[in-house]
């Protein structure tokens, strides 16, 4: 296979990468980010303190991270045709994708924001702020460097779950890998996504350092 | 300004359940500085938490500014607590914040200025704790002095009529807590802020309270103004603010002993207001014809006021020389009798004040 043959492949399915971990990176943060900051606030003296809530979450974040991705794909499939109406193709990947990530991205949030010290809360309440003001003025920024720390480790996931997506014709990298590369022998090809992959890999983790780096003020 | 009534707060727990305040009874007068001082433990952290309800309080009630804030529904306590600053011992500034950021912090929440009005607000403010220039500073650049500096000007952001500080000098090195403390002061004086101060120093007291209390096992064991204290007979405070070192060994100078071949009697003298001026000592001398051997003393400046108070040795026994005090005590002046350390409280009866002493020992080994 030649490279001027390669090349549209390559392209369409690099597009269809950065759809689905585009999209699927979108309704991770939109879920998680408040499934994240409620396991904190819900948690034992904290600002929203009710153990029965923190307990029920936990367990779903649990249940959700300890299901393998690919089992994970095929056992969601009547749920992802509930909401896209299809189980094939990159709209069906993005389901499962954000599925899978959403427990693993609220862990990090809660991590992120567990570490926020507990004296610039009570600043802020000292100062009359309420709850929802305390977590948006000071919860959130205070994390934010963490929090993209969180996001970068949440997307590199994504690029490799994506490949796992491929399988259900979801597209992709690493569906073109699996198909021409695995399928058929075409070892350039398998070579060229590879490469594109550690690339999309270092891209991603460069710029999640570099805004890390610039957010934190230390 | 902040009345307290009856203050319980009692942690519960499994085993026993930890009583950290006790019936706490506090009025701090609107325009003074009042300094709540006691060893660690003694419950007057959470007795300062309690002011603004960070901590709810098991029992009683606290009024800041004639409003019952224990009465009041979470909106209103919150619109309350704008009005209440607070400075902490950890400063608690956002990292993500510059130090003008940090100081619009509470306008934002408090949400009556536009952004211009704001930022103009916070570069006065940081103009009065002298950081006008470190206005673009993140707290990570700042010294622990700055942080502490940008913690004020935060505090006093949404014109309160109340400071509270909760161990705001305890994390500073001695040079900056005085220059934080001048700050205080100024800020007392120039705006008229209530400033209710919480410390284990008697420094702190020393340089900027006009009243103080003192807290032992989450009660309060004694309060009044400076001046009430040191005119007070055997303040445990006022012996604390004026350290004579503990008191010396028996060996011949137990008062009223009868041991010993040379007695004398070693009085403990409070000056203040006036009698500081006078040469009363050397009158004393002069009129009973008697050796005044001079133990320790320490003079200073409390709020303006010369005060201070010093160690003295008579010859005889206190029998002998109860006219020598009464013309101290008629001048004006504190006049304790010190007894050694070595007779036990008991012994000792109810006019040495020994209980006192071995409390006031111990604060002081915990302010060391």
């Amino acid at each position: 296979m030649s490279w001027s043959d390669m090349q549209p492949l390559l392209w369409q399915a690099s597009l269809e990468t950065f759809q689905m971990v585009g999209w699927s990176a979108l309704f991770t943060v939109l879920i998680g980010l408040p499934i994240g900051l409620l396991l904190v606030l819900t948690d034992r003296g904290a600002l929203l303190a009710n153990a029965a809530a923190n307990k029920a979450l936990g367990t779903v974040v649990n249940v959700g991270r300890s299901l393998p991705f690919i089992i994970l794909l095929i056992a969601i499939t009547p749920f992802t045709r509930g909401i896209v109406g299809t189980t094939i193709g990159v709209d069906a990947a993005i389901v499962p994708l954000a599925v899978g990530a959403v427990p693993f991205f609220a862990r990090l949030v809660e991590t992120a924001v567990r570490e926020v010290d507990r004296g610039l809360i009570e600043a802020s309440q000292a100062m009359g702020a309420s709850h929802l003001t305390t977590v948006r003025k000071v919860l959130l920024p205070e994390s934010l460097p963490a929090l993209v720390a969180g996001l970068t480790t949440t997307v590199i996931a994504l690029v490799g779950y994506s490949a796992m997506a491929g399988a259900i014709g979801g597209g992709g990298l690493g569906d073109l890998a699996i198909r021409y590369g695995y399928q058929r022998f075409e070892n350039g090809l398998m070579i060229a996504t590879v490469v594109l992959l550690i690339v999309l890999v270092q891209i991603v983790q460069l710029l999640g350092d570099f805004t890390a780096k610039r957010l934190a003020h230390r | 300004m902040i009345e307290i009534n009856n203050l319980t707060k009692v942690y519960p727990a499994r085993t026993h359940p930890v009583t950290a305040l006790d019936g706490v009874d506090l009025s701090v007068a609107a325009g003074e500085v009042y300094g709540v001082v006691g060893r660690s433990g003694a419950g007057k952290s959470t007795l300062i938490r309690c002011v603004n309800l960070l901590e709810r309080p098991t029992s009683g009630t606290v009024s800041v500014a004639g409003r019952e804030l224990t009465a009041l529904s979470g909106r209103q306590l919150r619109a309350e607590r704008r009005r209440i600053g607070m400075v902490f011992q950890h400063f608690n500034l956002l990292s993500s914040r510059s130090a003008r950021e940090n100081v619009e912090l509470p306008l934002e929440i408090g949400g009556s200025l536009t952004r211009r009005e704001r930022r103009a607000r916070a570069d006065e403010l940081l103009d009065v704790v002298g950081l006008a220039d470190r206005a673009e500073a993140h707290p990570a650049q700042l010294s622990g002095g700055q942080k502490q500096r940008v913690g004020i000007a935060r505090a006093l952001a949404a014109d309160p009529h109340v400071l509270l500080s909760d161990e705001a000098t305890s994390a500073l090195d001695p040079e900056t807590t005085r220059s934080v403390l001048r700050l205080l002061k100024e800020v007392n004086e120039r705006l008229g802020v209530t400033v209710l101060l919480i410390t284990h120093e008697m420094d702190v007291v020393k340089a900027v309270c006009d009243s103080a209390a003192l807290m032992r096992e989450g009660r309060i064991v004694e309060s009044g103004t400076i001046s009430d204290l040191l005119t007070r007979e055997r303040s445990e405070l006022a012996r604390e603010l004026f350290q004579l070192g503990p008191a010396p060994e028996p060996a011949g100078s137990e008062s009223g002993s009868e041991s010993e071949s040379a007695p004398t009697t070693v009085l403990d003298v409070t000056f203040h207001g006036d009698s500081t001026a006078q040469p009363l000592i050397s009158q004393l001398a002069r009129t009973y014809s008697v050796d005044v051997t001079i133990l320790g003393a320490a003079i200073e400046t409390v709020n303006g006021q010369t005060v201070g108070r010093m160690r003295i040795g008579l010859p005889g026994r206190f029998e002998d020389n109860v006219v020598q005090v009464g013309f101290l005590r008629e001048r004006g002046l504190n006049v304790e009798t010190v007894v050694p350390e070595t007779v036990t409280p008991e012994a000792a009866g109810p006019e040495t004040g020994a209980p006192g002493n071995a409390a006031a020992d111990s604060l002081q080994e915990v302010a060391s």
